[in-house]
């Protein structure tokens, strides 16, 4: 056997493991899906079983959300033994097309979604763009996420962030040509090698740069370069961190009303797993003539989305609701104009469930930067 | 005896298989025969029992030695044992010499011949060691016949009435207003069911009441000095604002206080209120009232009405709003930390909604809901006015803030399993028809009569869900408890009416205060640390200080009462003998070549070194004294003195530099 295998008791922690049944209890997809993660972390001791184990389709419908590992009382991640196994079908080939072609795209264009590298900065074009170069020092330097540089239906958050950038006078810097995946969805979906390279060549090339800080737009990639990158140099921060500041500091302002109601949908990797929750809620906070309400799930008992964990690539057979027309469907009830997040991932999801729900008309699935780039003064 | 050759004698101790299976034995004796001014060498399967030691009495006798050397375990172990054995052999118990082939080699090396070749090397260093050692006479000073207990829960009510029991002055310093701690604030104990404040009232009476007692409520412990059994102790009593000789405890001041019914009481564990000048609770002892600085008008705003409302309706006169903080001091030979714990809080672990939703309570809350005594009189009924209601559907979460790492606590804390029994059964006797659920992950029921008690409760009705829960959200205006039923293996959503938290027990958050005040140690859950978990679980590494109940750990009251009695038998031993013996292994100036310099006295964690004068060839020069008693021998001073003019008794240079030249260290 593959020594990999033998490794999950170790790797994962399974005999510190006591059965209690949080990460279960916890785990968002359990109402529409059979995952049950405490059985896996339980039928994972039995290296014999980990071949038939991977087989099992629920392990794609984990999200990665974290809230199991966030729950555990004893330090375990027991999203990881699902990412375990479906390593064992990466290392075997014997993967969906989808989750084949999203990895090879990585490893070669450095994005998942099958672009040219080439074009990655395409959505520079006709804006008044500072791009980082090696030699000079920058505060800030932005990293923009592979789903928000080729996905037309986000690229206006990036668009939208060198506009507030610009007008508050932030000393910031681009990554650029040479920007690649971040590649947490690499590792989510298995592939732990090719992620491990990733962050060995994305670390070299951050700290290449005279930066104090890097900001991300993605919650993902923050999560990652925090979390997952022992080796970068700089601080890492998310764009509402940002945004917060320059509110704080009164660099920026919102001029233009929006007299709507707003609520705000926490990503899990920007909420549960790096507790991130006041900044998000403070930018929208400062919006004039908004209304902001909360969820019934919010912070740490917030619901979600199911955006993550590789799901961008992978469908699940369930027919039952999805997590995020819940979330829609709730935020309906409440009577909000906007849901709104803090994340690409959340967006495509939720702007999905939207249109599933049929609530277009009376209701806007809105990332920040969206919103408040459209309340500066021009 | 014939002191002027040493003759040594080394004893090599097997310890069962501890040491024998990797260290050969046989080797080490026959080597240490081998080496200089050694007269015996012998081995034995325990040198620690009767016959162990018999043979170095019997070759003090026989042989004449006047040196001896164990190989053994840790002096922290045995060195008091072996010290002993020496004096009834008719040997200065200082001519002992420990050779560490214990934790040092079998239990740390698995490798038998290095082990074997390092045990060879200990016991020569100690051979060499032995044979400078000096004679050391160990004074005894006088103990102070009182106890200073802090904390006025059960534990420190049973040791106080114990130690006064025996005849000898207590005094009891409780930060609160009253003495009785968390178990006044219980219901009934599990697992008998008896009411606790019926057990309780009378032994906090008895305390207040005893000749021997110094009872200091609403007080503070404000400075310690000194050393076992010449504690000086400086305590703040808190003004009250209430004259207590007038205060007669009617209580028309707290009626009739404009702020009656709108501060938090804590006796109600917030969840009923008080005014600001008030009793705890009615059973309070003493039965005096107190104002609290913090909410009173007059005292925060120097106004409330035309003239307060207490100092008005008291015909007594007792309220004085000039009082002012007293101190009192007095002398003490022992001192027992009772200080008891907190409760988790709650909010801490935000995904359970506690600081959300109101109808879900800590178990604490429901202790008082549950109280004939408490603000609903007993009646389980949640909301106020229009919106009151009985639950009927109930909920309780095991674990809250115990054996979970995610919020640092890695400890079962011991009670929660069995006071959620007793909750549960309480809640099933005042509403027959509610369902009420346990969702647990293991239940431990360990002490006497738990078991059964456990069997009776899941038998009255009481569902147990094996399933630790995640979460709580409301849905629809419901509870939901959102956990997995591991039996089944199926995720649930239950819809409840109240959700109980079976919150875990803490260490105080003012933990620190203490352990400045005696020099404490903290164990790795952060609670006091014992001197030995075994042997000595009320001692603390600080001679004449002991603890007693939840401040050492979670524990119930039965554990607590037990362990109350033990830290004030321990406190008696040393009262009773009214003596006790100091550090002989204590450091020494040499005042002809100290340089007065008094970096010492910094450096000395005790406080035992002053700076004082001699005369030097006529000329006054100041130099470094240390107070014998004081002095704990750890030797901070010698390392830290730059004119090498502190050495430390049976570890001078001259005694353990040869030692370390046998190790093999080069200078
Ligand atoms: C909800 C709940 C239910 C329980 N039910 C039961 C039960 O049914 N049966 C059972 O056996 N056990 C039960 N227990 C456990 C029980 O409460 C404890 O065993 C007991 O209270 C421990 O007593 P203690 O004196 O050690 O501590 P505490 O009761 O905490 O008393 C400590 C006292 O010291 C005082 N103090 C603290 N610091 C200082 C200081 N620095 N200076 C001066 N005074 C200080 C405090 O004010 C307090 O009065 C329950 C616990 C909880 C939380
Ligand atoms: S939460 Fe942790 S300890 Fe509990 S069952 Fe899941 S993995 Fe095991
Ligand atoms: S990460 Fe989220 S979705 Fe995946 S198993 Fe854990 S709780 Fe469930």
């Amino acid at each position: 056997m593959n020594t990999e295998l033998q490794n999950f008791i170790e790797k994962y922690d399974l005999y510190g493991c006591i059965q209690c049944g949080r990460c279960t209890g916890g785990c968002p997809v359990t109402v529409r899906t059979n995952l049950n993660v405490r059985r896996f972390v339980y039928d994972s001791i039995d290296e014999d079983a980990l071949e038939e184990l991977a087989k099992l389709p629920e392990i794609w419908d984990c999200t990665a959300c974290s809230t199991c590992a966030v729950r555990c009382p004893k330090g375990l991640k027991p999203l990881e033994v699902l990412i375990g196994l479906r390593g064992i079908l990466v290392l075997e080939g014997q993967v969906e097309p989808t989750v084949r072609d999203a990895l090879e795209s990585i490893f070669r264009e450095g994005n998942p979604w099958s672009k040219a590298r080439a074009t990655r900065s395409d959505w520079m074009e006709g804006l008044d763009v500072k791009v980082a170069d090696p030699e000079t020092e920058v505060e800030n330097l932005i990293f923009v996420c592979c789903t928000v540089v080729y996905d037309p239906r986000v690229q206006v958050t990036v668009k939208n962030l060198v506009k507030i950038l610009n007008k508050a006078d932030v000393d910031y810097a681009f990554v650029g040509d040479d920007e690649s995946c971040c590649a947490s969805e690499a590792f989510n979906l298995g592939e732990e090698e090719l992620f491990e390279m990733m962050v060995e060549d994305n670390t070299e090339l951050l700290n290449s740069f005279k930066a104090k800080r890097i900001v991300t737009i993605s919650p993902h990639c923050f999560n990652a370069f925090k979390k997952q990158y022992p080796d970068l140099k700089a601080e890492v921060l998310h764009y509402t961190q940002l945004i917060g500041e320059l509110l704080e500091d009164k660099k920026l302002e919102f001029t233009k009303e929006l007299p709507q109601k707003i609520v705000f949908h926490d990503p899990c990797f920007l909420g549960k797993q790096n507790d991130v929750y006041d900044e998000p809620r403070f930018v929208l906070s400062q919006i004039p003539g908004a209304e902001l309400v909360e969820f019934e799930r919010n912070k740490e008992r917030s619901l979600c989305c199911e955006g993550g964990g590789g799901k961008m690539w992978v469908e699940s057979d369930s027919k039952l609701e999805r997590l995020a027309e819940t979330r829609v469907k709730d935020a309906h009830a409440l009577g909000a104009d906007v849901l709104a997040a803090a994340c690409p991932f959340c967006i495509l999801t939720l702007d999905d469930a939207l249109k599933a729900k049929g609530f277009e008309e009376e209701m806007k699935v809105s990332e920040i930067l969206e919103i408040i780039g459209d309340l500066l003064e021009e | 005896m014939n002191n002027n050759k040493p003759k040594i004698g080394v004893y090599v101790c097997h310890c069962g298989v501890n040491i024998a299976k990797t260290v050969d034995i046989e080797a080490v004796r026959s080597y240490a025969e081998s080496l200089p001014y050694v007269k015996v060498a012998r081995n034995y399967s325990y040198m620690c029992s009767d016959p162990g030691q018999l043979l170095i009495k019997e070759d003090i006798a026989e042989e004449g030695l006047n040196r001896i050397v164990v190989a053994s375990c840790s002096p922290r172990m045995h060195e008091l044992t072996f010290r002993k054995t020496l004096a009834e052999g008719g040997l200065n118990p200082y001519y002992l010499e420990m050779a560490n082939i214990r934790e040092q080699c079998s239990w740390v090396h698995e490798d038998s011949e290095e082990a074997t070749s390092k045990a060879r090397k200990l016991v020569a260093a100690a051979v060499a060691k032995a044979r400078l050692l000096e004679p050391l006479e160990e004074k005894e000073v006088e103990v102070e016949p009182a106890t200073l207990i802090i904390g006025g829960g059960i534990a420190g009510i049973q040791a106080a009435l114990d130690i006064a029991g025996a005849g000898f002055k207590v005094y009891v310093v409780e930060k609160t207003p009253s003495v009785g701690g968390k178990m006044s604030q219980l219901d009934k104990t599990f697992p008998t069911l008896d009411c606790s404040a019926c057990i309780l009232t009378p032994k906090m009476v008895d305390v207040a009441s005893h000749p021997n007692i110094e009872l200091l409520t609403y007080s503070q412990v404000e400075d310690v000095q000194g050393y076992v059994g010449n504690f000086e102790v400086k305590v703040r009593k808190k003004a009250r604002y209430v004259d207590i000789d007038k205060c007669t405890g009617c209580g028309i001041c707290a009626q009739e206080c404009r702020l009656a019914g709108r501060i938090p009481s804590e006796y109600e564990a917030g969840i009923g209120k008080r005014g600001a000048i008030y009793l705890p609770f009615p059973q309070a002892v003493p039965a005096k009232f107190t104002i609290d600085p913090e909410s009173c008008l007059y005292l925060t705003r120097g106004k409330c009405g035309k003239e307060p409302k207490c100092v008005e309706h008291c015909s007594l006169g007792a309220i004085d709003f000039e009082q002012q903080d007293e101190f009192v001091e007095f002398k003490v030979g022992a001192i027992i930390v009772a200080t008891g714990y907190d409760v988790f809080d709650a909010s801490r672990k935000p995904e359970y909604g506690y600081q959300d939703y109101d109808n879900v309570l800590t178990s604490l809350e429901l202790e008082r809901l549950v109280s004939a005594s408490g603000p609903t009189g007993g009646e389980i009924v949640l909301g106020k006015g229009e919106e009151a209601f009985v639950p009927k559907e109930v909920a309780f979460i095991q674990c809250v803030g115990s054996r979970d790492a995610s919020c640092g606590n890695e400890y079962c804390s011991r009670v929660c399993c069995m006071y959620t029994a007793k909750l549960a059964h309480l809640i099933k006797e005042k509403v027959p028809d509610s369902n009420v659920r346990v969702y647990y992950m293991d239940v431990r029921a360990f002490g006497k009569g738990f078991e059964e008690f456990y069997d009776r409760v899941r038998r009255e009705g009481v569902r147990y869900i094996r399933g630790n829960p995640s979460e709580v959200f409301k849905r629809d205006g419901k509870l939901v408890v959102k956990a997995e039923d591991t039996l089944t293996a199926k995720p649930l959503e239950d819809e409840v009416d109240m959700v109980v938290l079976s919150v875990g027990l803490e260490p105080r958050k003012d933990t620190r205060e203490i352990i400045d005040l005696l020099r404490l140690s903290q164990s790795s859950d952060r609670f006091y640390l014992e001197a030995h978990p075994k042997l000595a679980p009320v001692d603390t590494a600080t001679d004449g200080v002991y603890l007693a109940g939840c401040a050492q750990g979670p524990k119930d009251i039965p554990d607590t009462v037990a362990q109350a009695k033990g830290a004030a038998s321990s406190a008696l031993i040393l009262l009773a003998s009214g003596k006790v013996n100091i550090q002989a292994q204590i450091s020494v100036v040499n005042e002809a070549t100290c340089r007065g310099c008094g970096y010492c006295v910094e450096i000395c964690p005790y406080g035992a070194i002053e700076m004082g004068e001699v005369n030097r060839f006529g000329h006054i020069v100041s130099v470094a004294k240390v107070n014998e008693a004081l002095c704990k021998g750890c030797g901070a001073c010698v390392a830290g003195c730059f004119s090498g003019s502190i050495q430390q008794k049976s570890f001078k240079d001259r005694q353990i530099l040869p030692q370390i030249a046998v190790l093999g260290v080069v200078k």
